[in-house]
């Protein structure tokens, strides 16, 4: 007990000393450029507690790390996608990947690439009754478009983006007169599976809207990847991808606009991937996207 | 040919080397998704039992991916410096590992050695290596390169600085910049991913980063990772390009899902060097890898990941790269399932590389859909930072905004070299001093409004 007492009285001594260098040097380096942190959303400025972050930091980023591992595994509501889509007079049919739950999903990248049996019963049922359409509707035309909505790994990414998304592609789809196949909903799905849905849709191009992997600033981030001429194979190499579409990242209409820039540009040159470089920043103008032309 | 290992009364068959080479390696989801992993554990250490007794040679007459149908393989056997390997002829995979750890392995001998070791066999050693033979035989490696600073001298860590912005917005980028710069952050190179692939946009952030560069006189080098086609193109257009980069992979088959070949890559790091930008070197391009990438193209040919991912370094190696980095937890759960895979990946990737002779960093990271997080990170990067890693990434608060991933920050360099005594590269150290950013020792100083570099601040008077 005595030594003890005698070793609590020398840290006393100690922490004296310490409060007394503290007076005039707080243990927080603040970084005086701080206002730049207004430019972007990337972490900067954040001062430092000697080589390290400061406690307020480290708790804030692991906050962030919690939500982004919670997104991961929200459930997704293929239905209320689809009822959103209907608002906007776009046909509908819902898809499973053959990965039966997250887990698998997440582990199993193959699965997310390819349909369900049921599904793919499912789609090649659709085309063979619109093969049977009315003729005023030209059945034997082939789609230029097909869209499938993805949850891949954000499906909140999905529920906060597709619909205005949609909604300002829709203008497009109308300026350029396309033709477009019923939007395929797909649940557990991977961008790869698009090459199956485009083949048995028969459409000259696929475009699938996804939800990125979540980031720790952005857990509702939607990338598009066009394929020309879809088919189960392709490989990366063979797609055009437009990323981080979300308010804070790239517009709806921006992203829309450089979709169509893509598409038009692919059905004219048969193809997509590293050979079709993005162009369309070259149309804007003072930094904005042409409007829509109709008629 | 067959290989058999017995474990008492059990008769352990494999039916190859490339079946052999899968089931000896450590255990990691990728190898268990291509259905190739050693399915229990007695069989996973028969087969490295089996691997330690497998001569070296064997690894020139037994092609993994065959040689007709690959030129990664073609370019392996063919390049092969027979003389270089001579001293090593003689040894088994068990043997080789013993000679690394040995003293006798001194830098000078592993250096003269490395144009002989190929890819099969620094994985096939690497195999039977726990973590702390992966950092003490790494540790022993070395590999400089130079552009505008030399990187990679003994003792010194380099640090991309990695300023990405969801919308390449200049601003954004420029302010990220700079707080790096004021870390002390950017020898190995200022280098952004863009979110866009359009050459208007690339060709502007080269010339901010050229802009940053020249303003200041900085002793670095600036680097847009986008496709090899693409940097020729703006090459081709009269944009400034320090560094070519490309992601590479280690079948002819997976660089062709990244739309690249031998002959490609060739034709970026003649564009580069036809620009003549570097002043102390012409080490013009920049490798990304990750085990997985080969598996993920459906491309991989029943070879295990991390013997894939050393090949891809032989990809990388005749075109005589500045700085080459595997994103080692990038791809995600399927290949690399937890903080464990992820930490033992981060070595082999290093240690395959530096046997090599290839400049290897480490961009020491994860997902928000794997089972790691920071902790997992900072063994990672200290492991790493003993083993002597060439570099690291530096990202503003470890969140990259633009990639949706978490890897090692600013501040975490600081952490690295005040533990380890790691310094810069020696040109980009003294510049920082010259700066007034460091003290001569490398420590960061406190720094007011009105730092020279906050005048190149977006809103700033020039």
């Amino acid at each position: 007990m005595e030594a003890k007492g005698i070793e609590a009285k020398g840290m006393e001594a100690n922490a004296a000393e310490v409060s007394a260098a503290d007076a005039d040097q707080p243990s927080v380096q603040r970084d005086s450029w701080r206002r730049l942190a207004a430019m972007t959303p990337a972490r900067i400025a954040l001062g430092r507690a000697g080589a390290g972050l400061p406690t307020s930091e480290v708790l804030r980023f692991s906050l962030a790390h919690a939500q982004a591992r919670d997104a991961v595994h929200a459930p997704f509501d293929a239905s209320e996608v689809e009822a959103g889509l209907a608002g906007l007079g776009f046909p509908t049919l819902a898809v499973t990947s053959a990965a039966s739950g997250r887990d698998i999903y997440l582990r199993r990248p193959d699965l997310g690439r390819r349909l369900s049996d049921e599904s793919r019963a499912a789609l090649a049922d659709w085309r063979a009754l619109a093969g049977r359409g009315a003729p005023e509707n030209a059945p034997d035309l082939a789609p230029d478009l097909a869209i499938v909505v993805a949850d891949g790994l954000s499906s909140t990414a999905i529920h906060v983006q597709v619909v205005p998304f949609l909604q300002a592609f829709r203008a497009r789809i109308a300026e350029h007169g396309w033709r477009v196949a019923p939007v395929v909903v797909a649940s557990q799905a991977r961008v790869a599976l698009g090459d199956e849905v485009g083949a048995l849709l028969g459409a000259r191009a696929v475009v699938v809207l996804v939800g990125e992997r979540p980031g720790l600033s952005s857990p509702d981030s939607l990338g598009l990847y066009l394929t020309f001429d879809p088919k189960v194979g392709r490989t990366d190499a063979e797609r055009n991808c437009i990323s981080n579409v979300r308010g804070e990242g790239l517009s709806h209409a921006h992203a829309a606009f450089k979709l169509s820039w893509l598409l038009k540009e692919a059905l004219a040159r048969r193809l997509t991937g590293v050979n079709l470089k993005d162009e369309s920043d070259d149309l804007l103008v003072a930094g904005r996207v042409p409007p829509v032309r109709i008629g | 040919m067959a290989y058999r290992h017995m474990i008492g009364t059990r008769s352990h068959v494999f039916a190859d080397l490339r079946e052999l080479m899968a089931k000896a390696t450590p255990p990691r989801s990728g190898d268990m998704l291509a259905g190739i992993a050693a399915t229990s554990a007695e069989e996973n250490v028969a087969a490295r039992m089996c691997l330690a007794e497998v001569p070296l040679s064997t690894f020139l007459s037994e092609a993994l991916v065959p040689y007709e149908g690959d030129e990664v393989t073609r370019l392996i056997i063919d390049t092969h410096d027979a003389a270089a390997f001579r001293p090593l002829s003689h040894m088994t995979v068990g043997d080789f590992r013993d000679f690394l750890l040995s003293e006798r392995a001194s830098s000078a001998v592993l250096a003269a050695l490395a144009p002989g070791i190929t890819p099969e066999m620094a994985a096939a050693v690497c195999k039977l290596m726990r973590n702390q033979d992966l950092i003490m035989v790494a540790r022993k490696c070395r590999v400089v390169t130079r552009f505008r600073n030399t990187i990679g001298l003994p003792g010194t860590m380099a640090v991309r600085l990695q300023p990405n912005h969801p919308t390449d917005d200049a601003a954004g980028i420029t302010a990220a910049i700079l707080d790096g710069l004021l870390y002390g952050c950017g020898d190995a190179v200022i280098g952004i991913n863009p979110a866009s692939d359009s050459l208007p946009v690339l060709s502007d952030l080269l010339k901010l980063i050229d802009g940053i560069i020249q303003r200041f006189d900085i002793p670095t080098q600036g680097c847009v990772l986008t496709h090899v086609t693409t940097s020729i193109e703006v090459i081709n257009r009269g944009v400034p390009v320090d560094l070519v980069f490309q992601s590479v992979a280690g079948t002819e088959a997976a660089n062709a899902s990244f739309g690249i070949d031998l002959a490609v890559l060739k034709e970026g790091r003649e564009a580069a060097l036809s620009l003549k930008r570097g002043t102390l070197g012409d080490n013009v391009m920049y490798f990304e890898t990750g085990q997985g990438s080969a598996l993920s193209a459906g491309a991989h040919h029943g070879v295990d990941q991390q013997t894939l991912e050393a090949r891809a370094y032989a990809v990388c190696r005749p075109f005589q790269p500045l700085l080459v980095n595997t994103v080692v937890g990038f791809i995600g759960p399927e290949y690399l399932y937890d903080g464990k895979q992820i930490i033992r990946a981060g070595l082999e990737d290093h240690f395959c590389g530096k046997l090599m002779g290839v400049p290897l960093g480490c961009d020491v990271c994860y997902t928000n859909h794997a089972e790691a997080d920071q902790d997992d990170m900072d063994t990672l990067m200290t492991l790493l930072g003993a083993a002597g890693v060439t570099y690291i990434m530096g990202i503003p608060g470890s969140d990259d905004v633009m990639l949706n991933y978490q890897s090692t920050s600013f501040h975490d360099q600081l952490y690295l070299r005040e533990v380890l005594g790691l310094k810069r590269a020696p040109e980009f150290a003294r510049w920082l001093a010259e700066m007034g950013i460091t003290d001569l020792d490398g420590k960061l100083r406190p720094q007011g409004a009105n730092h020279p570099l906050l005048a190149a601040a977006p809103g700033m008077a020039a």
